[in-house]
């Protein structure tokens, strides 16, 4: 935040000036204040940097037969780029789509067990029953998600749905619906119950609580969640070609196999970029949506 | 609703139940004394499922309107609980709930709460919204316009005392505890509720702030006269705040609701006693005014007025000190039989100088004061214009604390209740010099 400029407070109100340090902690839970700013102008320069030399490397360097049909931009490099971002992408908006509703739903009391009752009084029961393992339950299929080896998932999913493209996305939703799922639940049992106390105690309705209090709160977790999910699935969507998915993973593979160094650079380089790419656009996003004010 | 303004308006709370609630219950029965009543329970109780003792078992109480009725008891005595089930943050599971008549038992709570101020300890202002955007938060739901609730936040900002150009903006993080509680009060306030419900609201607040906080609460409360219910553990924080006290017990039984005078003046039984600690008559003295004390005969006399008509009026009286006041009749000197027999010496010049006075609108409380620091024991009552009036002595404070009792059994036995269980005025037990207390 910028806006830190300290006003010298009413002189009728002395007794108990807002600390200074309020501006300090905000650049700490701001995640770099400045510093954050720098980072996010100069990540687009290095990026740049790197994608130039990459260029130059690969169009300076002598190519065989194989290398340079592999290599072909407008048929083989840039379709494979498109159907890798597209295999991040569509994977993460189902993740978003699922995760963030589930998350919701475990964290509503019902679903809770033993859920953190400190400070938040009288809560409904929960409806007992089954229900109230859902929410833990829920979280370890989310946690075998990530824990399978993600080779064993892919070829789990190939067995179970065939080969191609939304096999691939299915694979991709499971293993990063964890950290979306994870982030959304801890992000709003984060949220102070006293906030929520005090919007319910003014008349606003569990669901506007929930839409205008918990989940704006709990945004910059929600959001880590989100651009973690997107790092994970930009390097998973490597492993896509395994089961006819496409993307990347193609190019390094010919590399690998053909035993031609330039290929195989030249591949995990672009991914290496993409996933770089990936993550500044998530962090500028974190950046706008994050509510003023934490 | 129509016009922004500072005034309560009770109507505006009936309009606006009107809007939720079903037409006044007709079988209503309205006890005389509570005619006026606010905020009734009627015979509310909450039992948690899967318990067999009630949190609150069948609790009746009435709060008249633009009075402060304060809940105080130990920890885990139901206080915040009876606080909830007032705005129905925690439904009740018997009895009826009436606001200014109306049953608000089954009426939408959401919509119920708008019309309720509601201020915690933990205050829980949203951080991702700004000063400026919490206070309107209720007038927003009740869909005011823009330029009303400009107008509303700037104003309650104002008469929280924080200045609205400095904090308008400012979000809740930038404040410290005693200015966030102030933003919480505002906000409470918001769409100006007719009813305020405050748990420990001063509770997390530093003393000298809690202090201060608390008279300029009291000085609000007395333009705006809301019906307030206030939750605290503390019991001074409950004689300086309440005009009526209920102390309760476990199960949010009433042990005995008052004013805090007749609370103080006779504890119904041992819990109550307790409850209030030592020092009760001496608290008492608090809400008794020189001005209501008959003042006896106490030998004065001029300075000029000469050492034989001085020992006239001495040895006429009972006392072992007179009082010597100056031409506008201001008192001057405590003298005694053996400073006057001094006669070589004018009155002026023998005895000891007065250094402390009260005014008729003191405190008992000051006169003691004043008494203790007096050598004498006894302290003079002036007028504004420091003219003598006469002389309070120990007595006199002994007799109205036995006044006191004796107005509250009065009382008591009026309503028909016996006080037979009351314990006697504790004997002073010196305080534990552990620190503790």
């Amino acid at each position: 935040m910028t806006n830190t400029t300290t006003i010298a407070p009413d002189p009728a109100v002395t007794e108990d000036v807002a600390p200074d340090s309020a501006a300090a902690t905000s650049a700490v839970t701001t995640g770099g204040g400045s510093r954050g700013i720098v980072a996010l102008l100069v990540t687009p320069v290095v990026l740049a940097v790197l994608s130039l030399v990459l260029y130059l490397y690969v169009g300076g360097a002598e190519k065989d037969s194989a290398e340079r049909s592999a290599l072909d931009w407008g048929s083989k490099l840039y379709p494979q780029m498109q159907t890798h971002v597209g295999l991040t992408l569509w994977s993460t908006v189902i993740v978003l789509a699922l995760a963030v509703p589930m998350g919701i739903l475990l964290t509503r009391p019902m679903f809770r067990k033993g859920a953190p009752q400190v400070g938040r009084r009288e809560l409904p029961r929960p409806i007992g029953g089954a229900f109230q393992y859902l929410s833990p339950s829920m979280l370890a299929v989310a946690n075998v998600g990530q824990a399978l080896p993600a080779y064993g998932l892919f070829i789990l999913f190939l067995a179970w749905r065939g080969q191609g493209f939304a096999t691939a996305v299915t694979a991709l939703v499971v293993f990063a619906l964890l950290p979306v799922l994870r982030n959304t639940m801890v992000g709003l049992e984060q949220v102070d119950p006293a906030v929520i106390e005090a919007g319910r105690g003014m008349g606003m309705s569990k669901f506007r609580v929930l839409l205008s209090i918990e989940l704006p709160l709990a945004v910059p977790v929600i959001l880590a969640g989100v651009r973690t999910a997107l790092v994970i699935n930009v390097g998973m969507a490597s492993l896509a070609f395994l089961i006819g998915g496409g993307g990347l993973g193609i190019t390094i593979n010919s590399g690998l196999k053909l035993s031609r160094d330039l290929i195989t650079v030249t591949g995990a380089g672009m991914v290496a970029i993409l996933a770089l790419s990936v993550d500044w656009v998530a962090a500028v996003v974190e950046r706008v949506l994050r509510p003023k004010g934490l | 609703m129509s016009e922004p303004t500072a005034e309560a308006t009770t109507s505006d709370l009936a309009e606006d139940l009107a809007a939720v609630a079903p037409e006044p219950d007709a079988t209503v029965t309205h006890d005389p004394d509570v005619a006026d009543a606010m905020i009734r329970l009627d015979e509310v109780s909450k039992t948690y499922a899967g318990t067999a003792e009630p949190a609150v078992a069948a609790l009746t109480l009435d709060v008249p309107r633009g009075e402060i009725l304060v809940l105080v008891g130990p920890s885990g005595c139901g206080k915040s609980t009876t606080l909830r089930l007032i705005n129905r943050m925690i439904e009740p599971t018997g009895g009826r709930i009436l606001f200014d008549g109306r049953d608000v038992t089954r009426v939408n709570p959401d919509e119920l709460r708008r019309h309720i101020g509601y201020v915690i300890q933990q205050i829980g202002l949203f951080p991702h919204r700004t000063i400026a955007d919490n206070v309107a938060t209720v007038p927003k739901m009740l869909g005011w316009d823009r330029s009303r609730i400009r107008a509303r936040v700037d104003e309650l900002l104002d008469t929280v005392g924080l200045d609205p150009s400095i904090y308008r903006n400012r979000y809740p993080k930038e404040l410290s505890g005693g200015q966030a509680q102030r933003v919480g009060v505002a906000r409470a306030l918001g769409a100006d509720p007719p009813v305020l419900l405050m748990d420990e609201p001063f509770g997390a607040i530093d003393p000298i702030t809690r202090d201060r906080l608390q008279n300029e609460f009291l000085r609000l409360q007395a333009d705006m006269q809301k019906t307030i219910v206030f939750v605290t553990h503390d019991i001074d924080e409950a004689i300086k705040m309440g005009d009526r006290i209920a102390i309760l017990r476990d199960g949010s039984a009433i042990a005995q609701v008052d004013t805090p005078q007749r609370i103080l003046a006779l504890p119904i039984d041992d819990f109550v006693q307790d409850f209030i600690g030592s020092g009760a008559a001496l608290k008492g003295l608090n809400f008794e005014r020189v001005r209501d004390l008959t003042l006896g005969d106490f030998p004065h006399v001029r300075h000029d007025a000469g050492h034989a008509k001085a020992i006239q009026i001495l040895d006429g009286s009972r006392q072992q000190w007179m009082v010597v006041l100056d031409a506008h009749e201001r008192p001057l000197r405590w003298v005694n039989r053996t400073d006057i027999d001094r006669s070589d010496r004018r009155l002026t010049e023998v005895g000891q100088a007065v250094r402390v006075t009260v005014e008729p609108n003191a405190t008992l409380h000051d006169t003691l004061e004043a008494m203790l620091n007096s050598s004498v024991g006894a302290a003079i009552v002036t007028d504004a214009r420091g003219r003598y009036q006469g002389v309070v002595e120990i007595e006199v404070l002994t007799e109205a604390i036995s006044r006191m009792r004796t107005e509250a059994r009065a009382h008591y036995a009026s309503l028909g209740l016996s006080t037979a269980d009351a314990p006697g005025l504790a004997p002073y037990a010196p305080p534990a010099l552990d620190g503790t207390s």
